[in-house]
């Protein structure tokens, strides 16, 4: 059990600093993605299956939908 | 304090992220980098607020038939947590919204360019010149920061 927690900790915190340093906005956008979804994992281990179904379906879908439309907008949607 | 105990890689997962996003709102430039780390800090302290319900062994804070469970999380940070999340995305909707607007009026995200820009603005509308050039300053030795500010005001 510890294993797993450690291994996706690892995972989220190496992504959150790819997402600081992906010069492409869309790699970012992902990057942001995989954060919350460990992020959501880690409310399970933490006992809190209510606030892991939240995040997955608000830190993960809806504010990934409306970095996306922002990207978009701004014009910096293209991947290299 | 083992490095495999839970509390202690579940913390430090929530201490990096925050470290993570506070660091990149001070170092980035560009404004959309600016709102990521936001977004990071905002995780990272969900789940420090959250930590704080936890402890090993307890089960998760749902009643079935009438049983408590003898030991449980407490649910109330749990609520408050499910609360930040939303607001949360509140707070990201107006920080791209504004993200959006600040492009349409000065055409670049660049933060160097937008303040530079902003304070241009600023003096001509006040119909003073500058108080700081983008140009390399006069090498005049080493001093303070407030003695060059009060020369250039005073001259």
């Amino acid at each position: 059990m510890e294993v797993v927690v450690l291994v996706v900790v690892i995972v989220m915190l190496l992504s959150a600093v790819a997402v600081l340093l992906f010069k492409d906005f869309l790699a970012a956008l992902a990057a942001m993605s995989v954060v919350s979804l460990g992020l959501s994992f880690l409310f399970v281990v933490a006992r809190a299956p209510d606030v892991a179904m939240t995040e997955a379906a608000i830190g993960a879908g809806l504010s990934s939908l409306l970095f996306a439309l922002a990207l978009r907008r701004l014009g910096l949607w293209r991947s290299q | 304090m083992d490095i495999l105990d839970i509390n202690t890689i579940l913390y430090s997962a929530a201490f990096g992220l925050m470290l993570i996003g506070i660091g990149g709102i001070v170092i980035s430039n560009h404004l959309m980098r600016i709102i990521f780390g936001i977004v990071l800090l905002e995780a990272g302290a969900n789940l420090l607020l959250l930590l704080s319900t936890y402890h090993e062994g307890a089960s998760a804070p749902i009643i079935v038939d009438g049983n408590v469970p003898a030991m449980m999380a407490d649910p109330v940070p749990q609520a408050l947590v499910l609360t930040a999340i939303v607001i949360g995305v509140g707070i990201l909707a107006l920080a791209l919204s504004l993200a959006i607007r600040v492009q349409r009026a000065y055409g670049t995200l660049d933060m160097r360019e937008v303040r530079l820009k902003l304070e241009q603005e600023i003096s001509a509308a006040a119909g003073i010149d500058m108080p700081s050039s983008s140009e390399k300053p006069a090498d005049i030795g080493e001093v303070p920061v407030n003695s060059v500010v009060q020369q250039e005001s005073g001259s």
